[in-house]
């Protein structure tokens, strides 16, 4: 047992460093990893939404799953499952994102922006406590999404493979295919290929190995006193705040400001902040797990997480085409309007999978 | 013995299911998994809260033998 808690605690040390350093090789600020950001990114390459500043494939993403899928089969937990409430994790998903998209970031960002000095965080990091805690009720109340079952071995790597498919389109280019240009925006900054599509692929292992989940670390800390994926958490904090001190110091240009106004792919208004992560707190409960979990699942033959990826990246498109993602200047009238739909959306799907007649 | 089937449920729920069986302080569990990290985490609670536990791996499956 104290075995597994060094584990994750290296491998959180191992990831901040990684998140940090993708930074470093030409990553947004404060967005070494973001899952929400890099599935929102693929969405506008593929043309799902116009949004010209955030279109780009990201090698991130891809190396995640596959990393996750090599070590799977390696280990032999490669195990295809489904079947449990698809249709309901597609919406929880498309939710999740459009709350994510409303504080700017996945629950991974959120620590990167806490370990880049950004204030606004905080906000986030409160509200997203507070889903996770929402969600705690209903599953202590016996909230569930019924079984999976075992599917064909196909079934379970169609989605490793179409990361393969990703990976061609964003080699070969064709003109179909959107990147944001020089200056656009987010999307047209990022590592080179390789160097992301590696970093994503060692994470992608690490998090397979140590079941990380952000999500996980606060509710299985009030479920049961279970410390171990909390402290990956902390670990991936501690990490990326010191190696942005340290490339602050080495290249002269600070990593680490500390403060609210002006910072990188973020906005100042708390209320809506801790909003946004409510909703991704209490979405990813439900779904079992934050959307870095839901990707490295997929890796590992998981088609319930394939499909609310699925989601998460539908709901990015919503999230641009119908005006609701956030932006540096805050949140949009249609964003208040959307996050507020899908607490409820959500709060009813807890409720009806939590106080339901006894019918399986 | 109480019997749990937590096959096809992953995490936490498997855990919550043990947590509330154990409430009625049985001397054994056995407790059905079908994913690892199910296996691991019921292992793991069950431990610390005082039972020892043998893995059976059955085709896909895994069957928990919690005992004090």
């Amino acid at each position: 047992m104290k075995n597994e808690k060094m584990t994750i605690a290296a491998a959180g040390v191992l990831i901040g460093l990684i998140a940090a350093m993708l930074v470093f090789f030409g990553n947004p600020v404060n967005m070494g990893f973001c899952i929400a950001c890099f599935l929102r990114d693929t969405s506008g390459a593929l043309g799902l939404h116009s949004a010209a500043a955030v279109q780009y494939i990201r090698p991130e993403i891809i190396g995640l799953v596959l990393g996750a899928c090599a070590v799977s089969l390696a280990t032999k937990e490669f195990r295809p499952r489904g079947g449990s409430a698809p249709v309901t994790r597609f919406i929880l998903g498309v939710f999740v994102m459009i709350g994510c998209l409303m504080f700017l970031g996945c629950p991974f960002r959120m620590i990167l922006r806490l370990a880049g000095g950004d204030g606004n965080a905080i906000f986030g990091f409160i509200g997203f406590a507070a889903g996770i805690l929402a969600g705690v009720v209903f599953l202590k109340k016996g909230y569930t999404l019924k079984r999976s079952y075992k599917m064909p071995v196909l079934e379970g790597e169609i989605f490793p493979v179409l990361q393969l498919a990703f990976l061609i389109l964003l080699i070969a280019a064709p003109a179909f295919i959107h990147f944001s240009e020089a200056g656009a925006g987010p999307g047209a900054l990022h590592a080179p290929v390789v160097i992301s599509l590696i970093a994503g692929m060692i994470v992608g292992a690490l998090a397979q190995r140590t079941r990380l989940c952000m999500v996980g670390g606060i509710r299985d800390a009030v479920l049961f006193r279970e410390w171990k994926l909390l402290l990956g958490f902390l670990a991936i904090l501690v990490s990326a705040f010191l190696v942005n001190l340290i490339l602050g110091a080495a290249t002269g240009t600070a990593f680490f400001n500390p403060g609210f106004a002006g910072q990188p792919v973020a906005h100042t208004d708390g209320l809506w902040n801790a909003l946004g992560m409510f909703l991704a707190g209490f979405g990813c409960v439900l779904l079992g797990g934050c959307p870095l979990r839901q990707l490295v699942l997929a890796g590992e033959g998981n088609t319930d997480s394939a499909v609310t990826v699925l989601g998460l990246m539908v709901g990015a498109a919503f999230a641009h085409n119908f005006g609701l993602a956030a932006s540096a200047d805050g949140p949009t009238a249609n964003g208040k309007i959307a996050v507020i739909i899908g607490i409820a959306v959500v709060a009813v799907i807890a409720a009806a999978n939590t106080f339901r007649k006894a019918d399986a | 013995m109480k019997t749990i089937d937590a096959r096809g449920l992953s995490c936490p729920e498997p855990v919550i299911m043990m947590k509330n069986a154990m409430a009625s302080r049985e001397a054994a569990y056995e407790v059905l998994v079908d994913n690892v990290t199910a296996r691991e985490n019921v292992t793991r609670f069950a431990m610390h809260q005082g039972y020892k536990v043998q893995v059976k791996e059955q085709g896909d499956d895994y069957i928990l033998q919690v005992t004090k």
